[in-house]
């Protein structure tokens, strides 16, 4: 069974319609990609998803069950964990603090993520562990937002953009943690403007262009795809 | 009269217990700001209620000291349930609308708890006698000094610290710090933001109540009194910031200064160097003495 799966999802923000009719599903274990260019609706998707956006109508069913409509908050402790584009840290809070303000339990059978972990997880976050978020560079934000979901245990990852804005060296470093994290059996869905970011990391990916899917295919098939690669993706 | 060391000693303490009182109910208006991003207007007639509710409490069981602070548990204990249902059934619907029908809604609740207060205690003015163990004066050595004045003094300074490290090192209050910058992003991280809004407002109406019950004793209880205050823990707020728990306490202390100094200098006309005071503030720091320019939010 699928752990998620969107079908037909619409969304629109005031007069404008964002998403017509976004299908997607992951399964348990997989990393699937949403790429795009900027405004397509990913982002949106995701906030779809994650209950931040409510849809106007389609289906999210989790593990089965049908969660359109439900709290952010509802969400997130049933396992889905949000980690925004703009990270979004708390910018007046310690870095303990922003980890100690996402905890959540942890479900049966799985090894709890505390602050300890997200260290040794990001060693180079331990040495700002006091510091306020709103001080740390822009890659120290990206793992402290990564960090600060996996502090509420998700099974499925929501990771908008991990990228952006990022040197290309600590880019490197993000996507072996999401190799890492994705070997440790975490669901994830990466939406990403960076081709080769996403190549290298997906299972499955869907391109998306003016709020619909217009591709999806293995990330080996995309690879080889060049027509598809210019009609949606290059600039 | 500047040059007596006892009238100014006098002067400069009872400067400093008017403001812990007025920091008291303050600190409730920028925490409910902070977090709700909601202006209350009723902040003083919850205040009112809260003077009210310790004359009704020392009438039932007696003027004794027991009875005073069993009357300013009750006067928060009252008002605490009171905003509960106001902010569950009615203001929480009020979130996500424009702030200007918030506005519009807390200035109703002015008019309905004015209304309701003279229904149940009437139109007349009340005095309330000191509780008897801060009834004497104490001798400070510089002077004789009423005790209950100096209780103020201890009283504020505690809350304060009290609230601070609440603020600081519990989780509820890093929750609460959270909520304050980013709700939507609390909300997306497991915590259900609604709880943490009626909590603080519930919170931070007792402070009004309490504030109010702390003041009875020392001023003339009647249905106008919510106005006044209200007034002055605006200038407050803006003085020090709003949202900011020490900008409301160094606020508080200088509105208190400015309106004791002010009325040995030029008698009536204290009021012109407060608005002049908050003029300087709002031009020099818009954003008040403790508060941020450029705060992030959501």
């Amino acid at each position: 069974m699928d752990l998620l799966e969107v079908k037909d999802l619409h969304v629109s923000y005031g007069l404008s319609k964002i998403l017509h009719g976004v299908s997607l599903s992951v399964k348990p274990g997989e990393l699937v990609s949403l790429i795009g260019r900027n405004g397509v609706g990913k982002s949106t998707t995701m906030r779809g998803i994650m209950g931040l956006t409510a849809p106007k109508s389609g289906s999210i069913l989790w593990k089965g069950q049908e969660i359109l409509g439900r709290k952010p908050h509802v969400n997130a402790k049933d396992g889905i964990g949000f980690v925004p584009e703009d990270r979004r840290i708390f910018s007046g809070l310690s870095v303990a603090e922003n980890l100690d303000v996402a905890r959540l339990p942890v479900r049966e059978g799985r090894e709890a993520w505390d602050e300890e972990r997200v260290f040794s997880f990001f060693p180079d976050l331990k040495r700002f562990e006091d510091r306020k978020g709103g001080l740390l560079s822009g890659g120290q934000q990206q793992m402290l937002t990564l960090g600060r979901t996996l502090m509420g245990n998700p099974e499925l990852l929501l990771l908008d953009e991990p990228s952006e804005g990022l040197a290309p060296l600590i880019v490197a470093d993000i996507a072996e943690k999401i190799r890492e994290l994705k070997a440790a059996g975490l669901s994830i869905i990466l939406a990403e403007q960076n081709l080769d970011f996403v190549l290298s990391l997906s299972d499955r990916c869907y391109v998306l262009e003016k709020g619909a899917v217009v591709y999806s295919g293995t990330a080996q098939e995309l690879s080889d795809n060049h027509e598809v690669q210019d009609k949606y993706l290059h600039i | 009269m500047f040059s007596n060391p006892t009238f100014m000693f006098i002067q400069v303490m009872n400067s400093f217990a008017l403001g812990m009182n007025l920091f008291i109910i303050a600190a409730g208006l920028t925490l409910i700001f902070g977090v709700l991003r909601v202006v209350n207007f009723a902040h003083g007639a919850f205040y009112m209620v809260g003077a009210y509710v310790l004359m009704t409490t020392t009438n039932l069981i007696g003027n004794t000291t027991t009875g005073f602070f069993v009357g300013v548990a009750a006067a928060a204990l009252v008002m605490g349930v009171v905003a509960f249902f106001i902010e569950r059934f009615l203001l929480s619907h009020l979130y996500d609308k424009e702030h200007l029908l918030q506005l519009l809604f807390t200035f109703a609740l002015v008019l309905i708890f004015k209304d309701a207060v003279k229904m149940i205690w009437g139109p007349l003015q009340h005095s309330i006698s000191y509780p008897p163990a801060f009834k004497g004066a104490v001798n400070l050595r510089i002077s004789y000094y009423p005790a209950y004045m100096l209780f103020l003094s201890v009283v504020g300074p505690v809350l304060a610290i009290g609230l601070w490290l609440a603020l600081e090192k519990t989780r509820w209050g890093r929750l609460i710090r959270a909520a304050r910058l980013d709700r939507e992003m609390l909300n997306a991280l497991g915590t259900d933001v609604k709880l943490v809004f009626s909590a603080v407002f519930v919170f931070g109406s007792m402070l009004a109540a309490m504030g109010g019950a702390l003041a009875a004793p020392r001023i003339a209880v009647d249905p106008g009194m919510d106005g006044l205050i209200i007034i002055d823990c605006f200038i407050i707020v803006i003085i020090g910031g709003l949202g900011s728990l020490w900008g409301s306490f160094v606020g508080a202390l200088i509105l208190s200064s400015l309106t004791v100094f002010g009325t040995l200098i030029f008698n009536e006309w204290e009021i012109v160097l407060v608005y002049i005071m908050m003029l300087a503030v709002l031009l020099i720091r818009p954003w008040g003495l403790f508060g941020h320019a450029d705060e992030e939010r959501h």
